[in-house]
């Protein structure tokens, strides 16, 4: 394995007072796909734009490609496809311009960019919209022009900030499945999502964050094994019941998470659990056995649930 | 779905050396592109501008001064042939700014695609020029349309006429890279151009020594003038166009002062640019 290609140490963010990132470690190696996990606020696009080599760090050390962003902002950014998490297009400017115009930021050549845009409008199915002007486009069109906007440059590095938020559940899956052809070229990808099951789909690793700080890191199979149960037993006795049942239930598993709607157990076994519940005479209203995921880490770390 | 093209990757495509040369010109570019949309409607109130002002302040309005002032008229001309200068380095001034501010407040507020820029190789600096340059262009087709109508309307009377066209470029510039670096800075800008218009625009207009010589005006409202690049525009503009007495020194004051207003402007641009990007 060559040395990674982003290496952050002690990297801090401050706005003013606010520390919006808090000395935070992590490695990204080259052809992975990397993810940072958290909810609204965690600081997830405050550290993509850091790595994006526009945002300034407080403090800290930061190596992306070899180079340190605040000396060879323009280096790096030459080599990274950004996909913010606010689409900032053109908005003068027709679909196939804004494609084109972007891949002159480059430097490409004109010859270059013609093959390339037709292969952009039809990755982003906007192959009818190339002349129509970017304002008159849906929201989920406009993303899908900021994630092929990224592309322009065939980066080596791909930055994603929670790409599929605005995209209907199909246009989700096509990207995805883009992705992972991406990732088998050779592209390093780093994605934020505060969407858990984006995460295990598209994450080799990642870094669970919270209030700046990263709270676990590891592969999704890994994090769910080391920080929950296999399976989940998500039972429901009416939302006044709930916080006095709980403490029934509390010894008879591994974990319980009251939520307002509805009690979590933690067990290896969420079928035999239930089993228990029964023959302790209690009968919830609801009852569901699921697998263990992201959802149930971040709970675990955070004492909260990651999309509210 | 076609098969995808054999990926070369940024490290073999992107051009680094032409970015660093180029950047500003790819900004530019996509300015003059949006431009072009609205080509018609530039090229439309360029003529209309000076052509209806011309028109109801020069003949009407000048021809009621004229006949007042007799046969020495205003300044040794015709009343149409003092105040062109003035207005044609007016609507310089007034492109420069519709193309420097308007841009720079879409871009850093209303739809941040100049974050969209710089997430590429392309630097503060470079937009800051690019956005410049492309006001530029425009001030340039602005005054060049402006001076032709006031050749047809015979405002023109100096062998040296032509040299008025740099000078109002250069006073709509230098007044244009300055609201730049301002519209740089700005986050919420409502208030802004209600003030901008009423405090700043208008007296420039009105005491700059537009209607009649600054030194008739009242010795406390002249400082108004110096400040004023529409002014030393004016200068300059009236002794191309008709042989306005000018002592050398001056002229070269009023170059001096517009071009250090333009080197200010495009310093600031670029500083508060490459600043506000980094945050
Ligand atoms: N430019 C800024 N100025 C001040 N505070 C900011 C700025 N950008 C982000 N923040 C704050 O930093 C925190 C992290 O924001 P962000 O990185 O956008 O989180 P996330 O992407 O995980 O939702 C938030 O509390 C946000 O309000
Ligand atoms: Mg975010």
């Amino acid at each position: 394995m060559s040395s990674p290609l982003i290496t952050a140490r002690g990297l801090t963010k401050k706005f003013d007072e606010f520390v919006a990132v808090d000395e935070i470690d992590f490695d990204v190696a080259r052809g992975e796909s990397f993810g940072l996990l958290g909810p609204n606020g965690a600081g997830k696009s405050t550290t993509m734009r850091i790595i994006g080599a526009t945002s300034q760090r407080t403090s800290g050390d930061l190596t992306i490609l070899g180079m340190d962003p605040e000396k060879f902002g323009p280096q790096i950014r030459a080599h990274l496809g950004v996909v913010p998490q606010q689409d900032n297009l053109d908005m003068n400017l027709s679909v196939s311009e804004n494609l084109y115009i972007y891949g002159r930021y480059f430097g490409l050549s004109r010859k270059f960019l013609k093959t390339k845009i037709e292969e952009l409008l039809e990755f982003a199915q906007l192959q009818e919209k190339r002349n129509a002007k970017v304002e008159s486009l849906s929201g989920g069109m406009k993303r899908r022009l900021t994630i092929a906007r990224g592309l322009v440059s065939e980066p080596e590095i791909l930055m994603l900030d929670e790409p599929t938020t605005g995209l209907d559940p199909q246009a989700r899956h096509i990207l995805w499945d883009r992705l992972f052809r991406l990732k088998e070229q050779g592209v390093t990808l780093v994605i934020t999502t505060h969407f858990m099951d984006e995460a295990e789909q598209l994450c080799d690793r990642l870094v669970v964050m919270d209030k700046g700080k990263i709270m676990a890191e590891g592969s999704p199979a890994q994090l769910i094994k080391d920080y929950s149960t296999k399976e989940v037993l998500e039972i429901r006795f009416g939302s006044e019941r709930n916080s006095e049942m709980a403490d029934q239930l509390r010894g008879m598993c591994d974990r319980i998470e009251e939520l307002p709607d509805r009690i979590l157990l933690y067990s290896e076994d969420g079928e035999a659990l239930l089993e228990k519940i029964y023959s302790a005479g209690l009968h919830p209203k609801t009852s569901l056995v699921r697998r263990s995921s992201l959802e149930d880490v971040f709970l675990r770390l955070t004492g909260r649930t990651l999309v509210d | 779905m076609s098969t995808p093209h054999i990926r070369q990757g940024s490290l073999e495509i992107v051009d680094q050396e032409k970015i660093i040369s180029r950047g500003s010109l790819y900004v530019a570019q996509a300015r003059l592109t949006a431009m072009m949309k609205w080509i018609w409607m530039i090229l439309a109130i360029a003529v209309a501008n000076p052509v209806l002002y011309l028109l109801s302040i020069g003949i009407g309005v000048g021809a009621f001064i004229d006949k007042s002032a007799g046969a020495a008229g205003i300044d040794g001309v015709k009343y149409l042939t003092f105040l062109a200068p003035a207005l044609l380095a007016t609507a310089a001034i007034q492109g420069a700014i519709d193309e420097s501010v308007f841009p720079t407040l879409e871009g850093f507020n209303w739809w941040k695609n100049f974050l969209g820029m710089n997430a590429t190789p392309i630097s503060g600096n470079q937009i800051a020029t690019g956005v410049f340059l492309a006001s530029f262009v425009r001030v340039v087709g602005t005054v060049i349309i402006y001076w032709f109508v006031m050749l047809a309307f015979g405002a023109l009377e100096s062998s040296k006429a032509w040299l008025a066209i740099p000078t109002a470029v250069m006073a709509g510039v230098a007044f244009g890279s300055i609201t730049q670096a301002i519209a740089g800075l700005l986050k919420d800008e409502n208030m802004f151009f209600v003030i901008f218009n009423r405090f700043v625009m208008m007296p420039l207009f009105l005491f700059s020594g537009t209607f009649y010589p600054l030194s008739s005006m009242p010795i406390y409202l002249q400082w108004i003038g110096w400040i004023s690049p529409l002014w030393h525009a004016t200068e300059l503009g009236r002794y191309l166009t008709y042989g306005h007495a000018l002592t050398q020194t001056m002229a070269i004051t009023h170059m001096v002062f517009l071009l250090t207003l333009l080197a200010l402007g495009i310093f600031f641009s670029r500083r508060i640019f490459t600043m506000r990007l980094a945050k």
